[in-house]
């Protein structure tokens, strides 16, 4: 059964030059204990998408659409937004990108996790902290128990990682959304940080969406990719067939401009040409066309659809031979 | 922490020494005669040259200004300001017994604008762009531009002469204060709402903030535990400097509402030119003043641990 379920996820974000379309119309779907891998530049909007299943997109901003949005059987655009609240942190557990910015400064650790079992879990103030020292001892936080008096300033960067993830699965959630958790951390520490990811949903049995820059990483832990360019869903698949079987342009492009640990022959790396387009102004056919190497008359036309290229396969290219 | 405060304690020796140089400069420079203005007060007609010089002598006012200066710094430091010269008594001691109600005032004063400043400035954060906004900023903007004189009057016009609530003058009582200490405390509130609206917004902005969402906390806890904190630590810094306005401020409220207060010793002083009097009263006001901010500073590392902990 299908954990998650998005259909046609649409946002727009009113700025000062207009409205800046950041998702248009993309699907994805994910089921129990999966990890699904979700890549593509910087400002492909895979953030803008993460935040929209939480509802967290800035209401005076953001405006958010969608065909579907189903979590567990649930419909969350039926949800009020008090039935939201008690479904983040609880069902959904979310870790960001920066954790040197995402964790609050004035208060201590044990007080940033302790407050979300007495928020969801009922905890008395006491079962909290205990609950707070197990969470630190899960994710590999030595003395445990003495750091929950400690601020977040007094952690390096992978250890405050290992906080915000304590912070994200307290509930036990059924599902992970992870946006770059890696990102900004130093190399050494990203593999221990993503090591922690895989036994705890191992040892969970939850779902993850990570997103991530790193096509190593989607190679070794993703189940299936989903490839976003400029708002949307260009290639997705399982893990397998999108690495072997690329369909599409942008993500041959992606993958030769990454360094990958598992496949040293693909040759030199070679950088997307160009950058991405400005989501203020889309033009009407395939948006990588101007910087695609394989460009034809027919994909300034219009927006290629995802067609099914193989079994759990589909890329948006009109290059692509559709299957049954 | 005990070096942080005793480093800053001996910060403060810089800046009274400025102080002090300062008060004695301007009092010598504004034109006019203690002497002769006590000859002139107490004696009537007959001022002598000989009776004026005497008197001169007798105050210490024919030695050169750097002794004179000398003097006052190094009684000071003994904690002697001299005697005043109109009163002829010893000026801690009329210092001592003005403050207590100016004191009293200014504490009064911050405990409204913080009373009233600070649910205003969340509430309009809260409702960002609303009309409950506009009208805690409007409130808020016609709060602090209102000229303390006039505002002591128009209280003074309302509550005491039209509607016999509360007295126009006097000090001592708890009803007599209260006018006094609204005609200060709503400027300083109008400043403050502002300050804390902005604070509040930009914290909002935080990641940490979309972290305590993701978390599924409460709004309201996430207003107060992790926004609240946060946007009070730039606050509290104004509120250290509001203090020092407010106690400067009483000069013009103590003389609305004829409370018996240090400003009005001191404006009365600086007319007659009472040199020890006025000297003493701004360096006491100045201790004040930088313990107060010396206070604040405390209370922020308190807010901030990155500040308590501090490299
Ligand atoms: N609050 C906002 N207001 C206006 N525009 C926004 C806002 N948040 C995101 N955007 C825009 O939406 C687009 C997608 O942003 P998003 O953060 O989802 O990118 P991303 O794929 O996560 O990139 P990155 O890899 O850099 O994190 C970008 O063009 C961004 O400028
Ligand atoms: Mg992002």
């Amino acid at each position: 059964m299908q954990l998650l379920e998005l259909e046609g996820l649409h946002v727009a974000f009113s700025t000062d030059r207009g409205e800046a379309k950041a998702v248009n119309g993309i699907d994805l779907s994910l089921k129990e204990s999966e990890t699904l891998a979700v890549v593509g530049e910087s400002g492909s909007g895979k953030s803008v998408t993460a935040l929209a299943i939480l509802g967290l997109l800035p209401k005076r901003t953001a405006m958010v659409r969608a065909d579907a949005l189903r979590f567990d059987g649930r419909d969350l655009m039926a949800l009020s937004e008090e039935q939201l609240r008690a479904m983040r942190g609880k069902d959904i557990g979310m870790v960001f990108q920066d954790p040197m910015t995402s964790l609050n400064p004035v208060l201590t650790i044990g007080r940033q996790l302790s407050e979300i079992g007495e928020v969801h879990l009922g905890m008395t103030r006491a079962t909290a902290q205990d609950h707070a020292a197990d969470l630190l001892d899960q994710v590999g936080i030595p003395q445990a128990k003495a750091r929950l008096r400690d601020y977040p300033h007094q952690f390096s960067g992978g250890m405050r990682q290992r906080v915000g993830i304590a912070m994200a699965i307290a509930c036990k959630p059924k599902l992970l959304i992870a946006d770059e958790p890696t990102t900004a951390l130093d190399v050494t520490v990203q593999a221990q940080v993503l090591e922690l990811l895989a036994e705890l949903q191992a040892e969970m049995r939850m779902a993850i969406m990570l997103v991530t820059h790193d096509l190593g990483v989607v190679a070794r832990i993703a189940d299936r990719v989903l490839v976003m360019y400029a708002g949307s869903v260009v290639e997705t698949g399982s893990a397998e067939a999108v690495f072997s079987r690329t369909g599409m342009p942008y993500t041959r492009a992606l993958l030769r401009s990454v360094p990958r640990l598992d496949q040293a022959d693909e040759g030199p790396l070679r950088p997307i040409r160009g950058s991405p387009p400005d989501v203020m102004r889309l033009a009407k056919g395939c948006s990588f066309a101007p910087r695609c190497d394989l460009v034809e008359a027919r994909c300034h036309l219009g927006q290629p659809p995802l067609a099914r290229c193989g079994p759990d396969h589909q890329a948006a290219c009109v290059l692509v031979e559709p299957t049954a | 922490m005990r070096r942080y405060v005793l480093g800053r304690l001996l910060q403060l020796i810089p800046v009274l020494f400025l102080v002090s140089l300062i008060v004695f400069a301007v009092m010598r420079l504004l034109p006019g005669d203690p002497a002769l203005l006590m000859l002139s007060g107490a004696e009537g007609g007959a001022i002598t040259p000989e009776r004026l010089n005497e008197l001169r002598e007798q105050m210490g006012l024919n030695e050169p200004l750097a002794a004179q200066y000398l003097n006052f710094v190094l009684g000071a430091l003994q904690g002697d300001l001299g005697s005043s010269i109109r009163f002829q008594v010893p000026v801690i001691d009329l210092i001592l017994d003005r403050f207590g109600s100016t004191f009293e005032l200014a504490v009064a004063g911050l405990f409204l604008a913080i009373a009233i400043g600070m649910p205003l400035g969340m509430i309009a954060a809260a409702r960002q762009g609303g009309w409950i906004d506009s009208l805690c900023m409007t409130l808020s903007y016609i709060g602090s531009s209102m000229p303390v004189y006039w505002l002591g009057l128009l209280l003074v016009l309302v509550f005491s002469f039209t509607l016999h609530w509360f007295p126009s003058a006097g000090g001592g009582s708890f009803e007599a204060l209260i006018l006094p200490a609204f005609t200060l405390g709503l400027l300083s509130a109008g400043v403050l709402a502002r300050l804390i609206r902005s604070s509040m917004l930009e914290v909002a902005t935080e990641d940490y903030m979309r972290t305590a969402r993701a978390k599924g906390l409460f709004p309201r806890l996430i207003i107060f535990r992790h926004g609240l904190k946060n946007a009070m630590i730039p606050v509290l810094t104004m509120i250290g400097l509001q203090f020092g306005a407010l106690l400067a401020g009483t000069v013009v409220t103590e003389t609305v509402f004829s409370r018996p207060g240090l400003g009005r010793l001191i404006v009365d002083s600086i007319l007659s030119k009472d040199y020890p009097l006025v000297q003493g009263a701004i360096l006491f006001l100045a201790v004040v003043y930088l313990l107060v901010n010396l206070a604040v500073d405390l209370a922020y590392a308190l807010l901030d641990p990155r500040i308590r902990y501090g490299n």
